[in-house]
C-alpha cells in the first residue's frame, strides 16, 4: 500500500506542475486565438458570455486574417526556407565532423567530442554577438579580405539573410553533431572495410553503406536544428536586416507592437499545429514502433 | 595516409570554426578603445568598468538566483519524471505524460514565452495572482522548460542501470522507499548533478522566455545584455562575454565529468 502512495507522489507531482504551467498555458493560447479582438485591456472579448443567457462567443477570424495576408504567410515561408538552408549547412559541416570523430581512437574521440560541445555551453546570446564583431564593416573578416587584395572596399556582411544563416549554422552546429555522433559511434567500422573488399569505391561505400545506416542520426539532428530555427528570434534580430521578415519577429511584433493578442495567439497556435505536433506524434509513434521491433 | 590527412583537416577546420568567434570576442575584450573595432592597445579598462556597472552586477545576481532556484526545482521534478517513465508501470494517460514532459524540448521558446505570459495575465484576472510579473514568474517558466532536459538525462541513466541491484536490496529486506534513497538515488547522483548543471545553464542563458515573463525589478543578465548589443557593440559586454564564457565552459566540463562518470 505504501509503495502505491509513493509512486503516486512521484508520478503526480511533475504531472500537476506540467498540466498547470505547460498544458493550461497552451490551452489559453488556443482560447485567445479564437476570441473576438477588441480595443481595451485585455484586448479581446470573453469566449463565454453570460449577460443575456449563456452564449459562446468564438471566431476563426484571427486565423482567416493571418492565413489570407501575405505578410504573415510570407514570413512563415521565409522561416521555413531559412530553417531548411541552415539545417542543410549544419548537416554538410556536421556530418564529416561527426564521422571523423566517431572513427577516431577512443581517447581522442572523447576529447574531440567534449571540444565540439563545449562552445554550446557558453552563452548563446554572446556567441551570436561574436559574429556581429566578426562581420562588421571594419571587422576581422573584411580586414583579412582587404589585406589579401580580394576586395578593394569593405563588404556589407552584416544585417542581411546570409549573416543570419551564418549565425544559425554556427550556434546550432553542436545540436546536429551530437545525435549524428551518437549513431555513427554505434556503427561497425568493419562494414566499411567489407564494402571495400567487395569492390565498392569510396563514393559508393558512402552512399550505399554509411549514409543509409546514419539516417536515424540525420533525422534526429535535423529535427533538433530545424524546429527551433523556424521560431528563432534572437539571431535575425541581431544579425539580420530588413531584407527578410521571419515568423519569430512577426509574432513578437504582433504581440508587443500591434498589441493584437488574438492575432499573436493564432500565429503561435498555428506554429504548434504545423511544426511541433507532427514531430511529437512522429516521436511517440517511432518510440512505440522501435520498442515493438526491438531496435 | 591521404585519408588521415583529410580527416585531420576536417577536424581542425571544424574546431577552428567553433572556437574562432569565441577567441575574437575574448581578444577584443582587452581593447583599450571605446570604439570596439579599432584596436588601441591592451588594457583591462573594460573589466574594471564592468565591475563598477551596477546595472550589470544587479542583473547578474538576479540571474544567478533565478537559475539556481529553477534548476533545483526542475531537477527534483525531472528526476521524478525520469524515474516514473522507466520504473513505474502504471501511469495514467501515459502518452499525455510523455507529451507534457518532452514537448518543451522542441517547442520554440517564443511560443512558450507567449503562452506563459498570457497564462499569468489570465490567472491574475481570475484569482488576482500574480499581480505583477517579475522574478517569480520567470522562475516558474524556467522550471517548466528545464524539467524536460533533466528528465531526459535521468531517463537515459535509469535505462542503462542494472535493475538487479535494486531487486537484490529488496530481497534483503529494504522497502521501496529505502531502496530509492539508499540505492537508486546515490547511484544516479552524478546524472542528477549533470541535470542540475544543464538546467542552471539553460536558465542563466535564456532571453526569450524571460523577456515575455519579466516585470519590474527582474531584468536578468541576458535581457540587459541584449538591450545593450541589439543595435551595436559594447566594450563592457565584450569583457562580460570573456568572463561568462570562461565560467560556463568550466560548468560544461563539470557536466561532462558527472554525466560520463558512471560509464567508467
Amino acid at each position: 500500500m505504501k509503495n502505491k502512495l509513493f509512486e503516486k507522489y512521484f508520478v503526480f507531482s511533475p504531472y500537476f506542475w506540467l498540466v498547470l504551467f505547460f498544458f493550461i498555458p497552451l490551452a489559453i493560447i488556443f482560447k485567445i486565438s479564437i476570441s473576438v479582438s477588441e480595443w481595451g485591456m485585455p484586448p479581446y472579448q470573453d469566449i463565454f458570455l453570460f449577460d443575456n443567457g449563456f452564449k459562446i462567443n468564438t471566431t476563426f477570424e484571427n486565423y482567416v486574417y493571418i492565413f489570407s495576408d501575405y505578410y504573415y504567410i510570407g514570413s512563415f515561408v521565409n522561416s521555413l526556407i531559412l530553417a531548411l538552408i541552415s539545417t542543410f549547412f549544419c548537416l554538410l559541416i556536421g556530418f564529416p565532423l561527426a564521422f571523423y570523430i566517431a572513427t577516431s581512437n577512443i581517447r581522442l574521440r572523447n576529447i574531440l567530442l567534449v571540444l565540439v560541445v563545449i562552445p554550446f555551453w557558453s552563452s548563446f546570446l554572446l556567441r551570436v554577438y561574436a559574429w556581429k564583431i566578426i562581420l562588421q564593416n571594419n571587422g576581422i573578416l573584411n580586414v583579412i579580405l582587404l589585406n589579401l587584395g580580394i576586395i578593394s572596399e569593405p563588404l556589407q556582411l552584416l544585417y542581411n539573410q546570409y549573416a543570419v544563416i551564418m549565425g544559425i549554422v554556427y550556434t546550432y552546429l553542436p545540436l546536429m553533431i551530437l545525435p549524428l555522433y551518437g549513431y555513427l559511434n554505434k556503427f561497425d567500422l568493419n562494414l566499411i572495410e567489407a564494402s571495400k573488399d567487395l569492390g565498392l569505391n569510396r563514393i559508393k561505400t558512402f552512399f550505399k553503406v554509411i549514409l543509409p545506416l546514419s539516417v536515424p542520426g540525420i533525422v534526429a539532428g535535423s529535427l533538433l536544428v530545424f524546429i527551433p530555427v523556424v521560431g528563432e528570434f534572437i539571431i535575425p534580430e541581431m544579425l539580420g536586416g530588413s531584407d527578410r521578415l521571419y515568423y519569430g519577429k512577426i509574432l513578437w511584433e504582433e504581440f508587443f507592437v500591434n498589441r493584437n493578442w488574438p492575432g499573436a495567439s493564432a500565429l503561435a497556435f498555428s506554429g504548434i499545429i504545423i511544426l511541433v505536433l507532427p514531430i511529437v506524434i512522429f516521436q511517440i509513434l517511432y518510440s512505440r514502433w522501435s520498442q515493438k521491433n526491438e531496435i | 595516409m591521404k585519408s588521415s590527412l583529410i580527416k585531420s583537416t576536417v577536424i581542425f577546420l571544424g574546431l577552428f570554426f567553433l572556437y574562432f568567434p569565441i577567441l575574437v570576442l575574448i581578444f577584443y575584450s582587452f581593447n583599450e578603445n571605446k570604439r570596439v573595432m579599432v584596436w588601441k592597445g591592451f588594457s583591462l579598462r573594460w573589466y574594471n568598468e564592468l565591475f563598477n556597472n551596477e546595472q550589470i552586477i544587479e542583473a547578474f545576481i538576479i540571474s544567478i538566483k533565478i537559475a539556481a532556484l529553477s534548476a533545483t526545482f526542475a531537477t527534483i521534478l525531472g528526476v521524478m519524471i525520469g524515474y516514473s517513465l522507466v520504473r513505474i508501470r502504471k501511469i495514467p494517460f501515459k502518452s499525455f505524460y510523455i507529451f507534457l514532459s518532452s514537448t518543451p524540448l522542441v517547442l520554440p521558446e517564443l511560443i512558450l514565452g507567449l503562452s506563459m505570459l498570457l497564462f499569468f495575465i489570465s490567472l491574475n484576472n481570475v484569482i488576482g495572482f500574480p499581480s505583477s510579473r517579475g522574478q517569480l514568474t520567470i522562475f516558474i517558466s524556467h522550471v517548466t522548460f528545464c524539467i524536460a532536459f533533466v528528465a531526459i538525462i535521468i531517463q537515459a541513466r535509469l535505462t542503462d542501470f542494472n535493475k538487479n541491484i535494486e531487486e537484490a536490496a529488496m530481497d534483503l529486506g529494504y522497502n521501496y522507499t529505502k531502496v530509492l534513497y539508499k540505492i537508486t538515488l546515490p547511484i544516479i547522483l552524478p546524472s542528477i548533478i549533470a541535470g542540475w548543471l544543464l538546467a542552471f545553464t539553460i536558465s542563466l542563458d535564456d532571453l526569450v522566455v524571460a523577456s515575455f515573463t519579466t516585470g519590474p525589478g527582474a531584468n536578468t543578465l541576458p535581457i540587459v545584455v541584449f538591450s545593450k548589443v541589439r543595435l551595436g557593440l559594447s566594450p563592457e559586454v565584450n569583457a562580460l562575454s570573456a568572463i561568462l564564457m570562461f565560467a560556463l565552459i568550466i560548468i560544461g566540463l563539470f557536466y561532462f565529468y558527472f554525466n560520463k562518470k558512471f560509464k567508467h
